[in-house]
């Protein structure tokens, strides 16, 4: 195997992760940037989707789309109800409190999952719903039918969430409130449903990410929530919280960057690498790499 | 108003606290005194988490083995093995609570257990202070019997397993590369490694890569393509059946060429699960084999099977001997003191189902292994190694 197709080939394995992230991180950012909240229950929604669609699967005996879109109309609901009854009470409270809650919730949803008879603490097998199928690219380089699925279906989620954001009123009062909630409200845009709407939309790309986590790796586990989250959050931090592309952006880099880690002999590094990405660019830019810096007009 | 709520909330949370030190895994009353007709056992499997199939059929071997010795009478005079299991729920940390808890409140006399090498290692140094005899059925790191004279365990050590696949790989498969893919917060795991490269570069072998990784990762693709780049002839994943199937899973998506081997971890039904067909044509050395066709092992499937309606693996085999080789030490010891059941086990002479068990200075036995080979989502006997 050459050093191209070793690069090659990192490098597909990189992007099949990243993608992941970034669709986890657009729940991330959008949250953010519309009550200025960073949702860190959002790993177990995307964990939550990932068994939802397991069971879809095997219990209900349905194939992987309508398995998948089930999975996220459920998770949808889940983060509307969970934005209600958490976060909306503490809208005008201090910012701490709100974020403790989030906290709150991710352990609350993953002891949940522990503690229900159908999910416990062991790992189950995903079914491979696609017989396997290898696509080679050029010599030693192959990816997967499962991969270039979840590349696809992340592809096209990001490009219909872009649509919905631009060319869509409910996308307009989504960009409106982010922007400046009391404006909003006075232009007359219903803020309390924009904001559901959005939770509702950010968890839904979750679950499909869940479910298509599910499909590439083979395995649900009720923590299996924990890392993608707190990773998915770094990409959203890098690429700029609260501005979309740099969610997209920012997860692939992750992946990528994670990927050419291992590539290089550190894949005990992997998850630190991460973590030292979000400390420096903190410190160099802290509104990430798509963020401008917004000053104060008094 | 608001500060007497506060003030309320603080001290009910403050009380909470006291609370804590109630419950564990099952909550239950102070354990009542033994009967004197009863003896009790303790044992450390992991019901639930990453290696929860092996804590069940551990369990299940034990479970079956007290009852053959109770229905038979019992042991020093009619007096009935009664087995209390603590879930350590597959994790170290909830390893030393279990034995603490089974020594101090259930007072249990000798404790089967634990299953994985970290989880015992955790364990022994506990059972060593209060001086109760453990037997560890299936943890075969040579370091839990070295923590001291009361640890003792059932099955062969990683210095023999890893040369029995070093050897099936360079003699029987014929290669002479080989690639490692090491778990690195097992100790199993890096130790089995360990005695793997060892054994295969004296033998003549290269080891082209070894990799790390941990037991949380679920992304394998990185590592094995460096693992496809070094182009070896075998890869060897000493891990558990929990990380080994999405890793020869993963390894298939890639077009990995090689033939995969493992040690004992890889027993498990779940493996088939999680990997699909990419196991088939792996190779894993083991403790037993159903196919073994001696009386023991006919006997002990016909029992298992009318029991829990199922094939009992290599963890069910080692169980069912650890209790029936404690049930005789004590028989043989004459009593319950630890000491005594100590010494009978050190001296102990023994023939099981998964072979004849003597020990040596270190309190290990000296066995056979045997080989298995996956085919057609089974497991298929394939060889006999002895010592």
């Amino acid at each position: 195997m050459t050093i191209t197709q070793q690069i090659l080939q990192q490098l597909i394995n990189g992007i099949s992760l990243g993608s992941v992230y970034a669709l986890i991180a657009l729940g991330y950012t959008m949250v953010y940037g519309i009550i200025k909240l960073i949702n860190f229950a959002h790993g177990e929604i995307f964990m939550i989707g990932a068994f939802v669609g397991f069971f879809a699967i095997t219990k209900l005996g349905m194939s992987f789309f309508p398995a998948m879109f089930t999975a996220m109309i459920f998770c949808a609901i889940l983060g509307i109800l969970m934005e209600r009854l958490a976060y909306k009470p503490l809208r005008n409270a201090h910012r701490v409190a709100a974020l403790m809650t989030a906290v709150g919730l991710s352990m609350l949803f993953q002891n949940l999952a522990l503690a229900h008879s159908w999910i416990g603490a062991s790992a189950k097998g995903f079914p491979q719903v696609f017989p396997l199928q290898r696509f080679q690219l050029m010599e030693n380089v192959n990816i997967s039918n499962d991969r270039i699925l979840t590349l696809a279906v992340a592809v096209f989620l990001m490009i219909a969430l872009q649509f919905i954001v631009h060319k869509t009123i409910m996308g307009k009062a989504m960009r409106a409130v982010s922007l400046d909630k009391d404006a909003a409200r006075l232009m007359g845009i219903n803020v309390d449903k924009t904001i559901s709407f959005t939770f509702a939309l950010g968890s839904s790309l979750a679950a499909a990410a869940g479910v298509l986590f599910a499909l590439n790796y083979g395995i649900v586990v009720y923590q299996m929530g924990l890392l993608p989250g707190l990773k998915a959050f770094v990409a959203a931090v890098l690429g700029g919280i609260g501005i979309i592309p740099g969610a997209m952006v920012g997860g692939l880099l992750l992946g990528v960057t994670e990927s050419a880690v291992s590539a290089a002999g550190g894949s005990m590094f992997r998850d630190a690498v991460a973590f030292a990405a979000l400390i420096i660019m903190l410190l160099v830019k802290p509104t990430g790499l798509f963020g401008k810096n917004v000053r104060e007009k008094v | 108003m608001k500060r007497k709520l506060s003030l309320v909330l603080v001290v009910t949370m403050v009380l909470s606290l006291a609370l804590t030190g109630c419950g564990g895994n099952q909550p239950q009353a102070p354990a009542a005194p033994a009967a004197p007709e009863e003896i009790k056992i303790g044992s450390v499997f992991p019901i639930t988490g990453a290696i929860a199939t092996f804590g069940q059929s551990s369990l299940n071997g034990t479970q079956l083995a007290f009852e053959e010795i109770n229905n038979a009478g019992g042991v020093l005079g009619g007096r009935k093995l009664v087995l209390i299991n603590e879930d350590n729920q597959s994790k170290t940390e909830e390893t030393a609570t279990a034995f603490q808890k089974l020594i101090t409140q259930d007072e249990v006399v000798a404790i089967l257990g634990s299953v994985a090498s970290s989880h015992s290692l955790a364990g022994a140094p506990i059972a060593q202070e209060a001086g109760i005899p453990m037997l560890s059925p299936t943890s075969t790191n040579p370091r839990v019997t070295q923590v001291g004279d009361f640890i003792f365990r059932a099955c062969f050590i990683d210095p023999f397993q890893g040369q029995v696949m070093a050897k099936f790989a360079l003699e029987t498969l014929g290669v002479t590369t080989a690639a490692m893919l090491v778990e690195q917060d097992s100790d199993y795991s890096k130790g089995l490694a360990a005695y793997f490269k060892k054994a295969f570069e004296a033998g003549g072998g290269t080891i082209v890569a070894e990799e790390g990784y941990k037991s949380t990762d679920t992304d394998f693709s990185a590592i094995l393509t460096r693992v496809k780049a070094a182009n070896p002839a075998v890869v060897f994943v000493p891990a558990y059946y929990g990380t080994v199937g999405p890793i020869l899973r993963q390894a298939q998506e890639l077009e990995i060429d090689a033939v995969f081997l493992g040690g004992d971890g890889w027993d498990s039904d779940k493996l088939f699960e999680l990997a699909g067909d990419a196991a088939n044509g792996g190779f894993f050395s083991n403790h037993y084999s159903p196919d073994a066709g001696t009386p023991e092992v006919e006997a002990f499937l016909a029992a298992y099977q009318a029991k829990f309606n199922a094939v009992p693996d290599a963890l069910a085999a080692l169980a069912y001997d650890a209790a029936y080789m404690l049930a005789q030490a004590i028989e043989e010891a004459g009593s319950v003191d630890g000491v005594a059941i100590r010494d009978a086990l050190a001296a102990i002479n023994f023939t099981g189902v998964s072979g004849n068990v003597t020990f040596d200075e270190n309190r290990n036995p000296v066995k056979s292994a045997v080989i298995i080979e996956i085919r057609d989502g089974r497991q298929v006997y394939k060889a006999t190694v002895n010592p």
